[in-house]
């Protein structure tokens, strides 16, 4: 371990798939590994800021069921965000974008998520578990980062910080289609199968995991056929295979592959497509690659933003704490 | 090797907003993947600032970068002069020996393939093992190495029906192309043999052994080898011998 645990969490429960996640493993791609990380980078930070983390710390990243686990030492300060799933702390449970402490014995439960699919789960202090290659992020083929959470497992948790947080106004996300830059291989897939994949609705299929999502809907077929010579994989990639249906490929796909790709999904719209449930319609449009990176920016600000948004969230803690600040005062003008 | 005069102008294709693949072109030849490793061994040298990591192909450089961080339009201008400025013998070639078991239940597919091209699995086997080749890239599994210079002799389709899983480090031929396997996984290629190298294995140092561009001299070993081998290569050990750096 690389630094000492102040808590530590055990595993009762929890849905399958349910891994630690942070920002990702960058630089391995060249090998075959993709850089997992949190399918919403903007719920992981979000959930984060509320216990008082940096935007990218290891959380753990609960897809659609819930999950539960006792704190077995020390104390810990936890918030969710993500795929509108709720906390409880021993039966109690948490307003929306709140945190609240754990105490020893007391257990956490994550509910099934409501709006979404990835709720995350996170700790003040983050989870202090060893990083492997640079990161805690699980990457199930390669099996880096270890394997997915089993109850049982138990998470050495950090310092947590003295304030619980709330975020003081519902936080502003994008709407509307999702956006698309044309590309890397429009040319071969064809002006009228880029028409096809901007003009209809799409359904998120069953066949949907951290590796990406396959679409329901009209067939898109590439008018170059379904055959390229291997290229590199983006995150976001539109990938379309020779059945035509088309495949969102995310934060564990292949890194190469010999399907065209006929559009990519702008890194600012990842996480809010990522949390489209099964069965949802989705509707893609174009945009130009400036305003995707303009998007970027903006989504980069909202994150850098939850921080200064959150407002301390019990009063009487904090009376109680600033009258232990004056007490002292006193005592040492006393002296 | 020079530039060939008729190298055809790299070009650009954006990758979204956080991405941008240099295509040198759309075939799988020693040249065009030499001006992409060249690419890549130049920025690697003269890092651009954004850039996050380079993924070599067959035909094409994917360059990720940070979309907050770098200034987009100076970075495909850098990435331009760069790429017409390489040329494909450029970077440090090293070459591996892997020793490979063929046949039997090593490879169950190489009795089939010699017998439909009239010749003993013996001969195809010695064919396989008597060219050089060169990591084209890496890609598909973690560690699997996609490998340029098959004999066209040996060249075989795909299967019709992918195998939902097949042995760890088998040596395969899909095509114009051989492989050499990492982990277990899916695939329609015909299985020649098996090597007890692990090009990935986690908690080695290196975690991965193999580089996009390295060059691959395959040995033949006897079945009765293998088992020992292995044995060292899950421990830890390379058992592909690194032959030196040109």
């Amino acid at each position: 371990m690389s630094q000492t645990a102040s808590a530590l969490l055990r595993v009762d429960w929890c849905g399958a798939g349910a891994s630690v996640q942070d920002a990702g493993r960058f630089g391995l791609q060249r090998y075959g590994v993709s850089p997992a990380g949190a399918m919403d980078r903007e719920a992981l930070a979000l959930a984060n800021a509320l216990v008082g983390n940096p935007a990218g710390v290891a959380a753990i990243e609960c897809p659609l069921a819930g999950f539960a686990g006792q704190v077995e030492e020390g104390r810990v300060l936890v918030a969710a965000a993500g795929g509108g799933s709720e906390v409880s702390i021993a039966g109690r449970k948490l307003p929306p974008f709140t945190s609240d402490f754990a105490e020893r014995g007391e257990i956490v439960t994550l509910g099934p998520a409501r709006s979404g699919v990835f709720a995350y789960l996170a700790f003040g202090g983050g989870i202090l578990s060893p990083p492997e290659l640079g990161s805690l992020s699980v990457h199930r083929r390669s099996g880096i980062g270890g394997a997915p959470l089993r109850p049982g497992d138990i998470l050495p948790l950090g310092d947590a910080p003295v304030r619980a947080r709330r975020l003081a106004r519902s936080p502003d996300a994008p709407k509307g289609p999702i956006r698309i830059v044309p590309g890397p291989q429009d040319d071969h897939a064809g002006a009228a199968a880029l028409a096809l994949l901007t003009s209809s609705g799409f359904t998120i299929s069953s066949q949907a995991d951290r590796m990406g999502v396959r679409l329901d809907g009209p067939k898109v077929m590439p008018a170059g056929g379904h055959d390229i010579v291997s290229d590199g994989i983006a995150t976001g990639a539109i990938q379309l295979p020779g059945d035509g249906r088309p495949i969102v490929l995310l934060r564990d796909r292949q890194t190469t592959g010999g399907y065209p790709k006929i559009a990519t999904v702008i890194s600012a719209d990842i996480g809010r497509f990522a949390q489209l449930q099964q069965g949802s319609t989705v509707r893609f449009t174009i945009v130009s690659r400036a305003e995707a990176i303009a998007a970027a920016r903006a989504a980069a600000a909202r994150i850098d933003g939850f921080a200064a948004a959150m407002t301390g969230v019990n009063p009487i803690l904090d009376a109680e704490l600033l009258l232990s600040v004056n007490l002292i005062d006193g005592v040492t003008a006393g002296r | 090797m020079p530039r060939p005069a008729a190298t055809p102008m790299p070009r650009m294709r954006p990758c979204g907003d956080a991405a941008v693949s240099v295509e040198f072109g759309d075939t799988v030849d020693p040249v065009t993947n030499g001006l992409v490793l060249a690419l890549d061994a130049a920025l690697s040298a003269a890092p651009i600032p954004g850039v996050i990591e380079t993924v070599p192909t067959y035909r094409s450089l994917l360059v990720h970068f940070d979309p907050v961080a770098a200034d987009v339009e100076k970075l495909e201008a850098c990435l331009m002069a760069l790429a017409l400025s390489v040329s494909p013998a450029a970077g440090r070639r090293r070459r591996w020996r892997v020793p490979v078991t063929y046949g039997g239940a090593f490879g169950v597919d190489l009795d089939d393939l010699a017998a439909e091209r009239g010749m003993t699995s013996e001969a195809f086997a010695q064919l396989h093992h008597a060219s050089i080749y060169r990591i084209y890239m890496i890609g598909f599994l973690p560690g699997f190495a996609y490998l340029g210079g098959l004999d066209p002799r040996l060249h075989a389709p795909r299967r019709l029906t992918p195998r939902p899983i097949i042995p760890a480090q088998s040596v395969s031929i899909g095509g114009a192309q051989t492989a050499i396997g990492s982990v277990e996984g899916p695939s329609g290629w015909s299985l020649i043999g098996r090597t007890p190298v692990r090009g990935f294995l986690r908690g080695r140092d290196p975690v991965f052994l193999f580089e996009p561009g390295d060059e691959i001299a395959f040995e033949p070993i006897p079945a009765s080898q293998w088992d020992e081998l292995d044995r060292r290569a899950a421990a830890g050990e390379p058992v592909a011998a690194l032959e030196g750096v040109r």
